[in-house]
């Protein structure tokens, strides 16, 4: 945590998306809950230092792929919230027009590939995008997010010895928080997670992913590292779900105690911590961060009231898209 | 005109668009100095180097995944699974993944790329060597399947396919590499969605994929020599299908056989069939016949394989019955 007066345009700014993903996830929620909006959702709540730690560490040349538990990815690498909304809510002026929703979102001008439904059904894509850079020359990034329940898709193995073989310059990001779905990782996951990477001799990290800093450094030092074609690499980040699998899963003692929550979001709150350093390090007023908080709900509001007002697809649009021309 | 081999004409055709395009790269099993077990491939990475012609693992899904991420990102990848049968392994990239990419991002993601793979029974490969899963992806939306049928079909729709900016799974019968038919030095495409009339005749439209545009035509011989007239159309692509042209040939001959080597239960016959009895009905007289593989998996015994697929013999049979008025169940 050096150079704290020299980068503080970049420190705030994590700062920002974090505080942008915290209050985006609320305000879904809330659309979940008062039954505004359709289908379920995931929230990333808890794990917004992973995202922002690794987006603010890449460029808009730089791809990722996404989970189903996506948004943080989404916010972290460059959204608006007017047109997450809009897909959210299944309107037209959605990334997607509507048709990929919550679990699809895709934002391609920034280089997000999309989120994906299926456990771990993007690592291919990622370790493609890579392959993608390294025939063609170009000196792109990508990474693929997934969680720890992912690691348990054969598909992960497959894709990864073939990145080691080729030095692809792609970055597997193992969120790990603790949980998958319903069952505890320890639970489904033998050994260790960074030791099945390094059977492919491809370098493993394990980080807390509640340290945006520690989180931004590793990553700019693995993304240069790629760029040079030393890739690939795996990161497992330590993270931590604040909500259920999804927004349904209210009653879930019988999987993870109140206690257990109530830690993470009081002693390891990645915005609280962030919030405190910043304050500490001079780089911001406590009054200086209200107010950037106090705008990002602005933002949500009108975006949510956009979303809410926006037109659906017409129903011409139900076979479009099924070919590209 | 030069006559090539099945085989030589693939070849040919990825040749071809690699040198005129250089994103275009292969990936997978034993493509490069191998050249595929059947030899298609061979002489490619000779030109292209390893880099665009990339021996992978055995790693079906893996290898499919990553092509569609190339796919999405710019490239034209050219995935070649060894076997059809081992499209099960890759169900979730080629239907979740890469059928959808397009569609769920509005349009936004574009997914161009084309797996070759085969198709087809009696070469005494047993069970998961044999099948014919064409529709098994023709099922999906988002995905196209050209089914050549001979050298010249299989050069204009490989070229077309790699062109496409849509996923598009070719299925080439393994048992018609060796066959030679005339193709063109020059340069030419073979348009998706338009089928292809091969022989005309006034008494009944044989309609076949693949491999059985070759047991139709026999079929025909058979039936030529009785004084029966059968018109032989080739869809080449049953995805698009191009239903005019087998709409038109069957109000002509009122009468219908479809044929593909898929199992015949929930297949490529029953989607044609359907599409003609709906459209063509007051044309019929009598009911368009599906002719399938028997709803058996393929069995190694050479007694029993030649049992499950559709030859001119049997279709010769059940056209003669459908023209003489008689009720055929064919399965």
């Amino acid at each position: 945590m050096t150079d704290s007066k020299t980068n503080s345009e970049d420190y705030l700014r994590m700062y920002r998306q974090m505080a942008r993903i915290r209050t985006f996830e609320d305000t879904a929620n809330q659309l979940y809950l008062s039954a505004k909006m359709p289908g379920l959702t995931h929230m990333y709540s808890g794990e917004e230092a992973v995202a922002v730690g690794i987006c603010e560490a890449l460029t808009d040349d730089d791809r990722i792929t996404s989970t189903h538990r996506g948004h943080g990815h989404c916010v972290a690498k460059g959204a608006n919230f007017r047109e997450m909304f809009c897909e959210l809510l299944g309107k037209e002026e959605g990334y997607c027009r509507g048709k990929g929703g919550s679990m699809h979102i895709a934002d391609q001008s920034h280089g997000n590939l999309g989120a994906n439904a299926i456990v771990g059904g993007s690592m291919g894509i990622a370790t493609g995008s890579a392959l993608r850079a390294k025939l063609q020359g170009k000196d792109d990034v990508t990474v693929c997010f997934f969680g720890d329940g992912a690691t348990a898709q054969g598909l992960l193995y497959e894709v990864m010895n073939m990145a080691a073989l080729w030095n692809l310059p792609v970055i597997y990001a193992c969120e790990n928080n603790g949980y998958s779905e319903y069952t505890k990782t320890e639970e489904i996951a033998a050994g260790s997670i960074t030791a099945r990477a390094e059977a492919f001799g491809i370098e493993a990290f394990k980080v807390d992913g509640q340290d945006v800093l520690a989180v931004n450094q590793l990553t700019q030092k693995l993304v240069a590292r790629c760029r040079k074609g030393e890739g690939p690499f795996f990161v497992e980040l330590e993270t931590y779900r604040y909500h259920g699998h999804h927004v349904g899963d209210i009653n879930r003692e019988y999987y993870r105690s109140k206690d257990e929550e109530k830690d993470w979001k009081t002693n390891r709150d990645p915005i609280i911590r962030f919030r405190a350093w910043l304050v500490s390090e001079g780089i911001a007023t406590e009054d200086e961060i209200d107010a950037m908080n106090a705008d990002i709900e602005k933002d949500a509001t009108e975006a949510v009231a956009y979303a809410e007002a926006a037109a659906y697809p017409a129903a011409a649009e139900v076979d479009m898209h099924v070919y590209a021309d | 005109m030069r006559d090539i081999t099945l085989s030589q004409a693939v070849n040919e055709a990825i040749a071809e668009e690699m040198r005129r395009d250089p994103t275009v790269f292969i990936l997978g099993e034993d493509v490069a100095e191998a050249g595929t077990p059947f030899k298609v491939l061979s002489g490619l990475v000779e030109e292209f180097g390893p880099d665009r012609v990339l021996d992978t693992p055995i790693s079906e899904p893996g290898f499919m995944g990553i092509a569609v991420g190339a796919a999405m990102t710019g490239a034209r990848p050219i995935v070649d699974l060894m076997f059809g049968d081992f499209i099960f392994l890759i169900m979730d990239q080629l239907c979740n993944q890469a059928a959808k990419t397009h569609y769920m991002s509005g349009g936004k993601l574009n997914v161009p790329l084309v797996l070759r793979t085969n198709l087809g029974a009696t070469r005494r490969s047993a069970a998961q060597h044999s099948q014919s899963l064409q529709a098994l992806v023709a099922h999906i939306p988002g995905l196209k399947v050209a089914m050549p049928s001979s050298a010249y079909e299989a050069k204009g729709l490989m070229k077309t396919a790699i062109r496409d900016n849509n996923p598009v799974v070719i299925f080439e019968d393994k048992l018609m590499y060796q066959d030679k038919a005339p193709v063109p030095e020059e340069e030419y495409l073979i348009p998706f969605g338009q089928a292809n009339i091969k022989r005309e005749g006034r008494d009944i439209t044989l309609i076949a994929t693949s491999s059985m545009v070759q047991v139709a035509e026999k079929a025909a011989d058979i039936l030529a020599s009785e004084g029966i007239e059968a018109e032989v159309v080739d869809p080449r692509t049953i995805v698009p299908l191009d239903e005019d042209t087998l709409i038109k040939s069957v109000k002509k001959t009122s009468r219908a056989i479809v044929i593909d080597e898929g199992h015949q239960s929930y297949g490529v016959t029953s989607e044609i069939a359907s599409r003609l009895n709906e459209k063509a009905f007051y044309y019929l007289d009598a009911p368009v016949t599906r002719m399938g593989a028997m709803d058996v998996p393929v069995p190694f015994s050479p007694a029993l394989e030649d049992l499950t697929v559709p030859t001119p013999q049997s279709v010769a049979d059940t056209a003669r019955k459908l023209c003489a008025g008689e009720l055929v169940h064919a399965a």
